[in-house]
């Protein structure tokens, strides 16, 4: 038998890599630095959270939290790779190491963080389920959709908190799923459901980025689930975990203490013993996260504090027009409570 | 035989060569699930397939067998199944029925039925089929009326809410019929655009290949086996009949069966336009359990199954048509 050695070669390269066991990746800190980016999961385009403009510049709450984290880490927040992620990919995406942190407005549950082997950090948007119904209608309540159609996106906690909402009230509502969010839209503008149901930020950026005249559909008020939306990182990695969670922790922290984007430098002469602890002036608090000194005021320096995120990307003045509500810090009636930073 | 134990023999070397493949295939397989299962075992991910008991939690918008949210996910994988075979099945039998007249037409001596087929041919074949049945979806929901002012012809009601019809009302045994509503059209049984639309987007995307199928067959039969008949007496249909489709049917069955397959298998897309087919469920059920794995195998075992099955009913039929003309010797 004469084989091609060319052949025996490729044979043996393709068992040997069918066969190899995975390598563990190592510390994942140490690999953000070692390839001097971090990799990012965000959702594909949902205007205010992530979104690419024409130039491939990616925008929204979702992605200003990875650049405060390369800030942070590696004190540029352009050193970021986004890897666009549908619903139904981005926890394999954030299990099999292929990004960092699934900063992807993602729903914090039990189920998720008890069976995914992924850990949630700190819930940057407190969101809920809503309806978004033509004006024209006249419907003003979820509680007169008894035994209509309603437009759901699959993959999603929607499906879930649309039945048990259903069942709750008897309402036995008919969901049309969609997996792709043009056939939804389309379905939905079109006429095909006579509501459309996802989280009421969802809501707002297809009411002012894809209807022709947003005033022809209403968000209804009512709310039938919480959400909260936050980054996530794999288990197994405590130190990256803390890391993300404080670095989200610290933006909101900055909020409350007035540390902004334009007055971040000045305060270096701050006198305030907390403003001083949390830019690295009075005590290293960099070193126990394993960062440098300054991680906190490089965040803010990049994207500015939580609420400042929040105003450009979502706020009442951006596209998407949402009030802050209950994002709002806790001492201005929001339940956003930082943990403090000593 | 005694020579057949030497490692000279043909008989041998095949067997053990064949033995060590079906070891190799078994080692690889094994340690692939074990590498897979420890993995996820370390990273803390759960796996089984014990959440197929559990309740499913969710409604679908139309099931061909009863559901509701209490129902367990194993239950709603049924659905799945049963919408897929439900839209497959139609399917088949509709491509077959207008495949078979475009590929007869393609071969008509009249050119504008000629033309006609050859156009409808290339356009269908030569689009995506994804495009085309977002493009039907979207048609289908921008022409027809709101359901809350229904186009009516007795007591048949057609909007964007579906073709709704009279039909039985569970056990009572009474007929249910649609009547319009506040805001849609209530009661009867109705037939969704998301069915409709992916029915439609099979059908002919599918038919365009089928009518080629058909075309080769036919054109494969010899002329003179056709001119033959004819100077026998026999009439264009009897020709057909009985010397032109016994004969053509051995080329087409085949590569027929193959596109049955691919209707089957395409019918996944219907997941883009929101008709609750079992890659839809797998996707809610991926989502709410995490069981990325287990979900995408069920898929993966329902399409095998399914396509197999289309297989070994297909040859069969492909053994008759083969045998057909030894019989009648």
């Amino acid at each position: 038998m004469h084989t091609p050695r060319s052949l025996l070669l490729c044979l043996a390269t393709l068992t040997v890599a069918l066969l190899a066991a995975p390598a563990h990746a190592g510390k994942t800190l140490e690999a953000i630095k070692s390839r001097g980016q971090l990799v990012c999961g965000v959702n594909v385009g949902l205007p205010g959270f992530a979104a690419a403009d024409s130039s491939g510049n990616w925008s929204g709450l979702d992605v200003d939290v990875c650049r405060a984290l390369a800030a942070a880490v590696l004190g540029h927040a352009d050193k970021v790779k986004y890897v666009p992620l549908n619903a139904q990919q981005r926890f394999t995406a954030l299990q099999s190491g292929e990004i960092d942190v699934l900063s992807r407005n993602t729903t914090f549950t039990l189920t998720r963080d008890a069976s995914l082997g992924l850990f949630m950090t700190v819930v940057t948007y407190f969101d809920g389920q809503g309806f978004m119904v033509p004006t024209k209608s006249r419907i003003t309540s979820a509680l007169q959709l008894k035994n209509q159609t309603v437009c759901v996106q699959a993959g999603t906690t929607t499906e879930k908190n649309l039945t048990d909402y259903s069942r709750a009230n008897n309402l036995g509502i008919k969901p049309v799923v969609f997996e792709k969010l043009e056939a939804m839209t389309g379905a939905y503008f079109a006429g095909r459901c006579i509501a459309f149901t996802t989280d009421a930020s969802g809501l707002a950026s297809v009411r002012n980025k894809e209807a022709k005249t947003p005033a022809e559909h209403t968000i209804l008020p009512q709310l039938i689930s919480k959400e909260p939306l936050g980054p996530l990182v794999r288990r197994g990695d405590d130190e990256w975990f803390t890391i993300t969670k404080w670095v989200v922790n610290g933006l909101q922290e900055a909020e409350e203490y007035g540390v902004t984007q334009a007055n971040v430098d000045q305060l270096a002469s701050s006198t305030d013993p907390v403003v001083q602890r949390m830019l690295g002036i009075s005590e290293d608090t960099g070193k126990l996260l394993g960062l440098n000194r300054a991680w906190l005021a490089n965040a803010v320096k990049a994207t500015g504090n939580y609420g400042e995120i929040f105003e450009r990307n979502v706020g009442p003045r951006s596209l998407l027009g949402l009030p802050r509500g209950i994002n709002n810090l806790w001492n201005k009636g929001g339940v956003v409570y930082p943990i403090p930073i000593r | 035989m005694l020579t057949g134990l030497s490692w000279r023999s043909l008989a041998v070397r095949g067997l053990v060569y064949q033995l060590a493949a079906v070891v190799a295939v078994v080692l690889a397989v094994g340690f692939l699930t074990h590498n897979t299962l420890h993995n996820m075992g370390t990273r803390g991910i759960q796996a089984g397939f014990d959440f197929l008991a559990q309740p499913a939690g969710f409604d679908i918008g139309e099931s061909a067998i009863a559901f509701d949210s209490a129902r367990s996910y194993g239950r709603a994988f049924a659905v799945g199944v049963a919408n897929t075979l439900r839209v497959a099945t139609l399917g088949v039998l509709l491509t077959t029925v207008l495949g078979a007249l475009l590929g007869v037409g393609r071969l008509s001596r009249n050119a504008l039925v000629r033309g006609a087929c050859v156009l409808y041919v290339e356009v269908f074949r030569n689009t995506p089929l994804l495009l085309q049945l977002l493009m039907w979806y979207l048609l289908l929901t921008a022409l027809l009326p709101s359901p809350s002012e229904a186009w009516q012809a007795g007591p048949v009601f057609l909007s964007k809410g579906g073709l709704a019809v009279p039909w039985f009302a569970g056990s009572s045994g009474l007929v249910d019929l649609p009547r319009q509503g506040p805001f849609a059209v209530e009661g009867g049984a109705a037939l969704t655009p998301e069915f409709v639309a992916v029915l439609l987007g099979l059908t002919l995307y599918t038919a365009a290949f089928v009518a080629e199928v058909v075309r080769a067959g036919v054109l494969s039969v010899s002329r003179g086996h056709v001119e033959a008949a004819n100077a026998l007496g026999l009439g264009r249909y009897h020709a057909l009949r009985l010397v032109v489709l016994p004969q053509a049917l051995r080329v087409i069955v085949p590569p027929l069966a193959n596109q049955y397959l691919n209707l089957t298998k395409h019918s996944s897309l219907a997941v883009a336009i929101g008709y609750p087919d079992v890659v839809s469920i797998a996707n809610t059920a991926l989502n709410q359990t995490g069981r990325a794995v287990e979900c995408i195998g069920v898929v993966m075992l329902v399409y095998l199954t399914t396509s197999l099955t289309t297989s070994v009913l297909m040859n069969r039929y492909n053994a008759r048509a083969l045998f057909a003309p030894r019989a009648e010797q």
